[in-house]
């Protein structure tokens, strides 16, 4: 799951049938910092997100197809959570231990 | 499966209500070295895992199995915490 922030929403009267009555959203993809990255994408929006929100979104086809719930359809993209807040640690860049015991 | 190192923790309480009562974390994919690799992302938890710990994760629809017979919907889900990681040299 990615983090993302609500840019903007698209409207469209004509489009794949499974889609009916579906909020789109235009979604900024974001980095860990908050920073803007990537282009922003479409997403499908069952939990009522609101323009500049932060939100939990899924890029993976089946798991938009699970929250659109209609069987196989044309989604691949889908918002699962408002974000409240996020706590993160400084980048990774030292291991604790790799063992190198050839039969441990 | 996947290595990776877990960052920190996300809140967001309102979200799809199968995914009420998962822990979601932020993981950095990490390679058997522990050195990062790939951009940081969100995964349930399954395993009860905390920050700074290693763990190991899967992707796409197989991350809801763990949490059988719901189907949460989530595309990355921890399902281990690493001990130990062998590398022959």
């Amino acid at each position: 799951m990615l983090i993302g922030r609500v840019i903007g929403n698209v409207v469209a009267t004509k489009k794949n049938l499974k889609l009916d009555g579906e909020k789109l959203l235009l979604v900024q993809p974001l980095e860990l910092s908050g920073a803007a990255k990537g282009t922003p994408i479409i997403a499908i929006d069952r939990m009522g997100a609101g323009p500049k929100e932060r939100v939990l979104y899924t890029q993976d086809g089946r798991t938009a197809q699970q929250i659109l719930g209609r069987g196989t359809a044309g989604v691949d993209a889908a918002i699962l959570g408002v974000i409240d807040e996020i706590d993160f640690g400084p980048p990774v860049v030292t291991v604790t231990q790799t063992k190198t015991n050839a039969h441990g | 499966m996947q290595l990776g190192i877990v960052r920190g923790t996300l809140v967001a309480s309102r979200k799809d209500e199968r995914l009420e009562g998962i822990n979601l974390l932020v993981i950095q994919p990490i390679k058997p070295d522990g050195t990062s690799t790939g951009k940081t992302l969100i995964a349930t938890d399954s395993m009860g895992a905390g920050p700074g710990e290693r763990v190991f994760w899967v992707k796409s629809k197989e991350a809801s199995n763990p949490f059988a017979p719901i189907e949460v919907p989530t595309d990355a889900t921890i399902v281990g915490i690493v001990d130990l990681v062998h590398v022959e040299a």
